[in-house]
């Protein structure tokens, strides 16, 4: 392969990338020099930094034309890896505002400093179209992930967390790169399109593509949360700092789909259709029932949560699955509605829980008397996780089902279907926590900080606004998914 | 282009709800106030709406039809035909006396209002829109605030649990069937929700008689078919008076309609199949529901029952499929929902003032509240069928029309009448008239101004309806042409 010379498009088709190792940098140098008290600040200055970032990506580095590699194939530009990369953005802007009054997360660049360093791992992981790039992208954002879910040194749980995931999130990644390895060994290929078009040029046996797609999507599932590889997710959400979760459960898990949609649609559909369709399918079932079963037991509000996004990963597994321009669609539409909503989920649980202390869903009783507007924000929140209209998630949760409806997968549309009912009992036993039982702390106050205010406002009125005026969201991510054609 | 009447309406609950939240917490008269207001404007719009669509020209009037999503062939598409418009209008009458009887709420009245509103505005977009995916929209936004309004102002001894009970039931009604309202999209081949299109398909007759089963009887969960409906009556109890009105009143209805607009009017041929069960099931409903009614204890459960024994007889005009049949189940919508609402209310009026609902604990009351008494003894009349009410105009065509089905049927289903009567005359006797017990002495008093207001505006239309039959059936029978157009006349 010849080394291509540096282009001035290639550099503003990466310029989201490199304002974002600036902005780290700036983190980083202030960090030093500024005093303890002042470094609250750094939430306002890593929310405003990433909302610039956001606009300039929009004004210069939106692709345009057709969609092509860069970088000696390593990375691709297209609409795909632009929108999750602003999406991103987003969300670490988010978890950013939420972190800053977080005794001992907020007041630390090393927070900021490691989240934005994750952000641009999840950037990359969207664009990278070379099994190598991939594997360094996944490296990038998984392990600035792993300190920060072991942030609170001092709290054993959030260590334990940390060091949970960090074991489980190894070995996955080491069995993800065998799959790799084999798959270079095969087709002597490191570029996925060009390993897809080996893969359907070339006879294999199947058992060779299964094999290495089984590995691959060991990582991969490990990343999503997906059966059976769901297991860290519950303990180390108990344990992360909060703020940690939300950005780990909606922006990673989203850099994850993004990832399973490039690499399995491009390069396993051709040579393995009907087998790992099946597959999927499988796991989808198991992950959606395994996620809401168990999540109906759960005490925690922070376990609830992970659970409900383990049955999360399973209704967009059911658009992946139909394999149809309609399932893409719309697993990116539910992508973007879920992490909205989940991001908003968690915002209620940490503003709630930095003031009360507490993650017992008990502790929820009387919120709507105490503090009626947060409890409105979690209606909102939980209702549309729980995909009722006007909210996001109804319209997302009918596009995976009519996708799946559209493949003649209609046991899979029933399946989800049943699911979303038993998701429907556990959000709604949280709600009535909040709104029907009473408790003595009623009258205590309950301070909403102006960041929390302003992150909560944003998220609440995006989820209604991608449920009511779902068309040019679903423009958008139609022409997001068909870049991956 | 002429005012966007129809979106008015759809819209002026929910955005009232929105201003009600935003109004200070310890302002409730205010929310009061704005509630009334928004109500009376959804009332006025809806019988401006009735009065002015024009039978002789039929079809869909008002309509407004904008794109609002082209990729999928979703529309916003509102409009109003001879069967929707007098359920508008019913909805417009339930939302407002329900606001009037719940002037007392006490316990956080502006989220009460609000989430009320928000419910209203689900229903009355169910009942407008013809499309399908906007008609899933709004039936799911009726449904769940039913869940918060019962689990918070209702009944302390079962709201959990008929709350959880309804929402659940519900839901898995509505999402069986939203799966087969996507298996008539896709399988349509025509790559729109509009429902007027959609009728005009031609599905294969396997297709429809597989998937008529999911769409009716999804839907019919919400209008209370046996043995789905077993959710309700606990519902109704449970609930706060004007969501009872609601529930029974507008609610059941919505899933009635849409079991009609979707099931029936889009899978004609899986409806002439499958119409024997659905005879049968509403013959269940109407007499096993009037037994139970009967041999209640307890005031709101004989309703609760009786609600489902008069859902079974909506069913029943469905399945006949013939001119009578229907036209009377379009009716009865409109009657039974104006007459349950007053019995509800007059139930929440008792308790209010005996706190309990026992009926032989009760009696007399009809010296302390006459106004009361009248009105439901008036209610109690409509529900027995008795001519020159509203009843006798809905349930005498009904029978009619079961009879050219199947004689045996409508013979059997007449015993409902007898026991309704039964009931009815039971709860008069017990609860209004003979001696009032000491306990209830002094405490118990008159109703206030605006309950009686409500009342009367029941009472008035049912009484209107019994009179003049003309101003409904003429409407309605002219929707029923466009119903059997669709069934090839059959």
């Amino acid at each position: 392969m010849t080394i291509p010379s540096f282009e001035l498009n290639m550099v503003i088709a990466i310029l989201p990338e490199i304002l974002l190792v600036a902005l780290t940098g700036i983190i980083l140098v202030l960090d030093a020099l500024w005093k303890p008290e002042r470094k609250r600040a750094f939430g306002w200055l890593t929310a405003g930094g990433l909302l610039v970032v956001m606009v300039i990506s929009f004004l210069v580095s939106a692709p345009s034309g057709e969609d092509h590699l860069i970088f000696g194939g390593m990375l691709r530009q297209d609409w795909l890896a632009f929108a999750f990369n602003v999406v991103f953005m987003f969300a670490a802007a988010i978890t950013a505002l939420f972190a800053m009054d977080i005794e001992g997360l907020g007041q630390k660049g090393e927070f900021y400093v490691l989240m934005l360093v994750s952000t641009l791992g999840m950037s990359l992981m969207a664009a990278s179209a070379d099994i190598i790039m991939l594997y360094l992208a996944i490296e990038t954002t998984s392990i600035p992930m792993y300190i920060l879910a072991g942030f609170m040194t001092r709290e054993d749980k959030s260590t334990e967390s940390g060091f949970k995931y960090m074991l489980f999130g190894a070995a996955a990644s080491a069995i993800m790169l065998y799959g790799f390895s084999l798959l270079y060994g095969f087709t002597g290929q490191t570029n996925i399109y060009q390993i897809a078009s080996s893969f359907s040029s070339l006879d294999f046996p199947k058992i060779t593509v299964l094999g290495s797609l089984l590995l691959v999507l060991v990582g991969f599932s490990f990343k999503i949360s997906a059966f059976p590889f769901h297991f860290w997710a519950p303990d180390v959400y108990e344990g992360a700092p909060t703020p940690v979760v939300g950005f780990l459960s909606t922006a990673s898990k989203a850099a994850g789909f993004v990832v399973v949609l490039r690499v399995l649609v491009d390069v396993f559909t051709p040579a393995a259709a009907p087998d790992w369709i099946n597959l999927l399918a499988i796991i989808s079932v198991i992950t959606m029932t395994l996620g809401n079963v168990l999540a109906l037991a759960q005490k925690n509000i922070k376990r609830l949560l992970a659970y409900s996004s383990i049955a999360h990963a399973g209704y967009i597994l059911i658009g992946v699955v139909a394999i149809s321009a309609l399932g893409q669609s719309s697993v990116v539409f539910y992508l973007i509605a879920y992490l909205i909503t989940n991001l908003a989920a968690f915002g209620v649980v940490i503003t709630f829980s930095r003031v009360v202390g507490s993650d017992d869903i008990t502790a929820y009783s009387g919120l709507s008397r105490r503090k009626p507007w947060l409890a409105l924000a979690m209606l909102v929140a939980f209702l549309s996780l729980a995909g009722m209209p006007p909210l996001a998630g109804f319209v997302a949760k009918v596009f995976v089902f009519a996708a799946a409806v559209k493949s003649d997968m209609i046991w899979l549309a029933f399946v989800g279907v049943l699911n979303s009912i038993v998701g429907l009992y556990y959000y709604l036993t949280v709600l009535k926590y909040v709104y029907l039982y009473r408790s003595d702390d009623e009258t205590q106050p309950l301070p909403i900080s102006k960041p929390y205010t302003l992150a909560l406002s944003i998220l609440i009125l995006g989820i209604i606004v991608v449920g009511t005026l779902f068309g040019p969201w679903f423009q958008l991510s139609s022409r997001i998914a068909a870049s991956l054609f | 282009m002429h005012f966007p009447i129809l979106s008015v309406i759809v819209l002026t609950p929910i955005i009232a709800g929105m201003i009600i939240l935003l109004i200070p917490s310890d302002r409730k008269v205010v929310v009061r106030y704005v509630a009334l207001a928004a109500a009376s404007l959804a009332l006025v719009l809806s019988a401006v709406v009735y009065i002015s669509y024009n039978p002789a020209v039929g079809g869909y009037q008002f309509v407004e039809n904008y794109s609002w999503m082209p990729e999928l062939g979703i529309t916003y598409y509102v409009g109003v035909d001879g069967m929707n418009a007098p359920l508008v209008l019913l909805t417009g009458i339930v939302m407002f006396t329900g606001v009037l009887i719940s002037w007392g709420i006490d316990d956080r009245p502006r989220e009460f209002f609000a989430f009320l509103f928000i419910l209203a505005t689900g229903v009355f977009g169910v009942f407008v829109t013809q499309d399908l995916f906007m008609l899933f929209f709004f039936y799911e936004i009726a449904v769940f605030p039913m869940y918060l309004l019962i689990s918070i102002w209702g009944w302390i001894k079962t709201r959990e649990y008929a709350a959880m009970k309804l929402t659940l039931y519900l839901f898995i009604g509505s999402v069986i069937s939203l799966v087969g309202g996507l298996a008539l999209y896709f399988g349509s081949g025509l790559n729109t929700f509009d429902m007027i299109k959609l009728a005009q398909a031609n599905f294969p007759e396997s297709f429809q008689v597989f998937w008529f089963p999911f769409v009716f009887f999804g839907f019919a969960v919400l209008g209370g078919i046996f043995p789905f409906h077993n959710w309700s009556p606990d519902g109704h109890v449970a609930a706060p008076t004007a969501v009872s009105m609601f529930h029974a009143g507008v609610l059941m209805k919505l899933g009635a309609f849409a079991a009609l607009r979707v099931g029936i009017m889009l899978l004609p041929i899986g409806a002439l199949h499958w119409r024997w069960l659905i005879l049968a099931l509403a013959l269940v409903n109407v007499v096993y529901g009037a037994f139970i009614a009967m041999v209640q204890t307890d005031f709101k459960y004989v309703i609760g029952f009786s609600s489902v024994s008069h859902m079974g007889l909506v069913m029943m005009g469905f399945a006949t499929l013939n001119k009578n049949g229907l036209t009377g189940s379009g009716i009865q919508m409109f009657s039974h929902g104006v007459m349950t609402a007053l019995f509800f209310a007059v139930v929440g009026m008792v308790y209010d003032r005996a706190h309990t609902r026992e009926i032989n604990e009760l009696g007399g009351f009809s010296r302390k509240m006459p106004w009361v008494a009248v009105a439901f003894i008036i209610g109690g009349l409509v529900s027995m069928g008795m001519p020159g009410l509203s009843g006798f105009v809905a349930e005498f065509p009904i029978f009619m029309g079961v009879w050219q089905v199947q004689p045996i049927v409508a013979i059997i289903a007449s015993i409902s009448i007898v026991i309704t009567a039964s009931y009815i005359i039971r709860i008069i006797g017990r609860v209004f008239f003979g001696p009032m017990k000491l306990e209830f002495e002094g405490h118990v008093g008159d109703v206030t101004v605006k309950d009686k207001l409500a009342l009367t505006l029941l009472c008035v239309v049912m009484i209107t309806i019994g009179i003049y039959p003309a101003i409904m059936s003429g409407l309605v029978s002219s929707g029923v042409d466009r119903i059997l157009s669709l069934l090839g006349g059959a």
